[in-house]
């Protein structure tokens, strides 16, 4: 049986086909790498130099929105600027009234933690940045924003909007960085109902306008409305911090524990102006227990909350 | 008949384009619906010019993918080998198939593709279970012959 030969090779030796030896060699090499990766050890060049080459690509794929902005941004008009610049003004007015009672309050307060030799609480460094707008994976809550190592952007650092915690740091490129957001259903975060400081981790649904509370015994003292805030238990987020409100709690008497759903403060799903934290790497808790049961809380919450 | 393009350069770029494609912004539902457009191209071409096209040509679509996207490094690769695997040995038997038949093949292709990386998912420890996530398997097999015919013009012409 002559060999078949393809137009343009000129000639074609009859061979054994290598091609299933070949798909096993390579099928061989992408476990190692997955096991390499999985470990998260060795591969951090790697991955930050592939990163670095993605960035272009991920640019273009951003450049049609940023287009738009800018246009939109060129075309507004006048009367439309003037009167943003007025009511700017005045919100910028009205919050320097209240940074004025913020800094005596915040004084105070530095004060009475010194008093109980309790470490004082602080975020060092704020650093905006912009979600790019690309598609990362359509079942889990990802995002990436424009800053990397150059800005001094390391793992698991918080990152907040202006309304409330937004996620963290999971890979760190170079120029760019990957997000989990608070709702990705391997997300935890530890945190704390503001109204009587009842601790506990709210966990991602995969819905970006849904957390939930899965470790609450029914009898907890939760009630709709209530407002969670960051415990700081997790040493990601800052102490304080809002993450969420209650919007369902349901008590079956058959189950052990209470379902609670909240829905996050941030605007996860929306936003496109974040701020990257920097904070002190100990952050105590005013009043914090023992510290076993809180250590075994945050071991439990950084697990989930690790990237894969 | 000789090709005046270098395959290998067609290649690249409809790779490139299809990565593109893969993270272009688009509204929450036709992200769900977003076929495979990457795994489609390794597909197209481990069937019509399997030289040029082959395992590693697999492979590093695959890892391009997964660096892309921030996956597990090697996860794409692994399905996207497997896949191309199959393609390339019944691509003599495959380019005979009526179109729809072809379609077929290609959506149970798609399927393995899901399931290897549902199954990849598990064992890393972070399984999805959204259903959403078999969504790609139909919009694919439809897109195919759409495909094709872009991919056989595009072809004779380089």
């Amino acid at each position: 049986m002559p060999a078949l030969r393809e137009p343009g090779a000129r000639y074609a030796p009859p061979r054994v086909s290598t091609l299933g030896l070949r798909a096993l060699l390579l099928i061989a090499l992408s476990i190692g790498l997955m096991v390499a990766d999985h470990r998260q050890q060795g591969l951090a060049m790697i991955r930050s130099g592939l990163s670095a080459a993605a960035w272009p690509l991920q640019m273009l794929v951003h450049s049609p929105v940023a287009a738009w902005d800018w246009l939109s941004a060129s075309l507004r008009t006048h009367r439309e600027l003037l009167s943003d610049n007025a009511a700017l003004k005045d919100a910028a007015r009205e919050n320097d009234l209240k940074l004025l009672r913020l800094e005596a309050i915040e004084q105070e307060n530095q004060r009475l933690r010194a008093l109980v030799n309790a470490a004082p609480r602080d975020v060092e460094r704020v650093q905006a940045a912009t979600v790019l707008r690309v598609d990362l994976d359509r079942l889990r809550h990802r995002v990436l924003i424009d800053r990397g190592t150059r800005d001094g952007v390391t793992r698991g650092q918080a990152i907040i909007d202006a309304r409330g915690v937004f996620g963290q740091t999971i890979n760190v490129g170079p120029l760019a960085a990957e997000v989990i957001l608070l709702s990705d259903p391997s997300h935890a975060v530890p945190v704390q109902v503001e109204r009587n400081g009842l601790r506990t981790i709210a966990v991602g649904t995969g819905d970006a306008s849904r957390l939930t509370l899965p470790y609450l015994p029914r009898n907890a003292d939760v009630q709709v409305d209530d407002l969670l805030v960051s415990s700081g238990l997790g040493g990601v987020f800052p102490a304080g911090l809002p993450v969420a409100r209650i919007v369902e709690v349901r008590r079956d008497p058959s189950q052990p524990l209470a379902i609670v759903t909240a829905e996050p403060a941030a605007a996860l799903d929306r936003d496109r102006e974040v701020l990257l934290l920097w904070s002190s790497p100990r952050v105590a808790l005013p009043g914090a227990e023992p510290p076993p049961p809180a250590a075994a809380r945050e071991s439990r919450a950084k697990r989930p909350a690790s990237p894969p | 008949m000789h090709e005046r393009r270098s395959p290998r350069l067609t290649l690249l770029i409809v790779a490139l384009i299809a990565l593109v494609l893969s993270a272009v912004p688009l509204p929450h539902v036709l992200d769900l619906l977003r076929p495979d457009f990457l795994l489609l191209t390794v597909i197209w071409f481990a069937l019509m010019m399997p030289r040029a096209g082959g395992l590693v040509f697999a492979w590093a679509a695959g890892l391009a993918l997964d660096a892309f996207h921030g996956i597990v490094l090697g996860e794409n690769a692994l399905a996207f080998v497997v896949v191309a695997f199959i393609v390339h040995h019944f691509h003599l038997r495959m380019r005979m198939y009526t179109l729809s038949q072809q379609s077929l093949v290609v959506m149970a292709l798609l399927a393995l593709y899901q399931f290897l990386l549902f199954w990849i998912d598990g064992v890393a420890g972070h399984p999805v279970t959204a259903w959403a996530r078999w969504l790609p398997v139909a919009t694919g097999a439809l897109l195919w012959p759409v495909l094709t015919g872009l991919m056989g013009r595009m072809m004779m012409r380089g």
